[in-house]
């Protein structure tokens, strides 16, 4: 725990500008915490927050829940304090006026891509693209979005090794929202193994510890 | 409860509590304690107790309060009706309307506004028991809530009051001193960068007074910044 240092809005951290990474600023050339979080220091500097809500950025993947729908667009919920727009052009069919509700329905959750996000962060999203689609059964569950580089795991180690224990299908938004399909129980242990990582996300060895976790659940 | 005492600092030195002039009364600071919450506080300064609630950012409503530019914070600053020793009437009446609008000014020019444009960010105190010095133990909360809810912020808020009562500038009223006293001054601050973001007064103080109780409010508040950062540490280890 040596290199997780837990930092506050406003703490001293360097004198170097160039070191300035997420979650800090710069004033009068020094460089200072900008969120409550952890300091992270590997090539440059970082404070991973321990709050706060998803903000969109273009090329993210998410999975958002359809709302309600206008005269060329759906509007779907994103886990943000901004709405997003699905336009029917974005859809990889075609798609007629008025008869927009035969493809996707109010309630329905779709895995999409966020394609721009303007200086008002008003935000849209394309259903083209590979793995894009309509989620049909499954669970969805809430994620706290940045502690996702941990459930992950270094290049997947730590998603692959629940994928492979539970025999689900599991897909990661970047939204802090998890789609997982499988049998009950095994998406059950799924999910109890993904709520165990989101507890313990700040702490070291998390790897280890899970595969003794699904181990034990065995 | 109690009328005005006869003096307020006795042949030692002490105060009606047993405090030195410039000593903070008990602070207690817990983090996290509202679960649907964005971010949360619990505080006790004496015998004040305050929750702070952060919900946001979020969609703004009514929209057209909405600014296209950057986040709009509000802060409402709310007395619970047992809070003080005669009921008070519930609702916001012209003292908690001063006291939001003051705190709010007092904590937004920290926050970094620009990275959640037309949202809001609500901040809720609730005060569920008063003993003077609710609107510096308020502030105190918020900033640590916001905190909490992972917005960011320039620094923490830290805030504290100085008075005078037989002629003598003490440090962090308690009630008898609030009520019966000679000069009351509330300020907020944020402690990294000595800049000053709330300064009112009640009552009167001569300059070399006023001057003096600023460096006392200061060197208070710069003590209560360390156990908010302590709070906010011990929260995640």
């Amino acid at each position: 725990m040596i290199d997780k240092e837990v930092v506050v809005p406003g703490d001293f951290l360097s004198d170097d500008p160039s070191m300035a990474g997420v979650g800090t600023f710069v004033e009068n050339g020094k460089v200072f915490a900008q969120v409550y979080g952890i300091l992270e220091s590997r090539d440059r500097l970082r404070v991973i927050s321990l709050g706060g809500k998803y903000v969109p950025s273009p090329g993210d993947d998410i999975i958002g829940n359809v709302v309600d729908f206008s005269l060329s667009s759906w509007k779907v919920d994103i886990n943000s304090p901004y709405g997003a727009d699905l336009h029917i052009s974005e859809y990889p069919q075609r798609v007629d006026f008025g008869d927009m509700s035969r493809y996707i329905k109010v309630g329905d959750s779709i895995i999409t891509k966020v394609t721009r996000v303007d200086n008002e962060k008003r935000v849209d999203l394309t259903l083209k693209g590979y793995d894009l689609r309509i989620l049909r059964g499954g669970r969805i569950i809430d994620f706290f979005h940045t502690k996702i580089p941990r459930l992950i795991g270094r290049s997947g180690s730590m998603i692959n090794m629940i994928k492979e224990e539970s025999k689900c299908a599991i897909y990661v938004g970047q939204n802090g929202r998890i789609w997982v399909n499988g049998e009950d129980d095994k998406m059950a242990l799924a999910i109890k193994t993904i709520k165990k990582i989101e507890k313990e996300a700040h702490t070291s060895g998390l790897t280890a510890r899970i595969a003794q976790f699904l181990e034990d659940e065995r | 409860m109690s009328d005005m005492p006869e003096k307020f600092i006795n042949e030692e030195g002490l105060r009606l509590d047993g405090r030195q002039v410039n000593e903070l009364r008990p602070l207690k600071i817990e983090v996290g304690v509202l679960k649907r919450a964005d971010g949360s506080c619990y505080l006790e300064l004496g015998q004040n107790k305050v929750v702070a609630a952060v919900y946001g950012p979020r969609e703004i409503h009514p929209r057209h309060l909405q600014n296209a530019m950057e986040t709009v914070v509000r802060y409402r600053y709310n007395m619970a009706s047992f809070s003080v020793d005669e009921r008070k009437r519930p609702g916001p009446d012209r003292r908690g309307v001063e006291v939001s609008k003051v705190s709010r000014e007092a904590i937004g020019p920290v926050v970094l506004k620009e990275y959640y444009p037309r949202s809001s960010i609500d901040i809720f105190v609730e005060v569920l028991q008063a003993d003077a010095g609710t609107r510096t133990a308020g502030i105190n909360a918020a900033s640590v809530a916001l905190a909490d809810a992972g917005i960011p912020m320039k620094g923490l808020v830290s805030s504290c009051a100085v008075g005078k009562v037989d002629d003598t500038l003490v440090l962090d009223l308690m009630k008898e001193e609030d009520n019966y006293g000679q000069a009351d001054m509330p300020i907020a601050m944020v402690a990294k960068e000595d800049k000053i973001t709330l300064l009112q007064m009640d009552g009167h103080l001569t300059n070399d007074e006023f001057k003096k109780g600023l460096e006392m409010a200061i060197s208070g508040c710069k003590k209560i910044y360390e156990v908010q950062k302590k709070a906010l540490i011990d929260a995640y280890s």
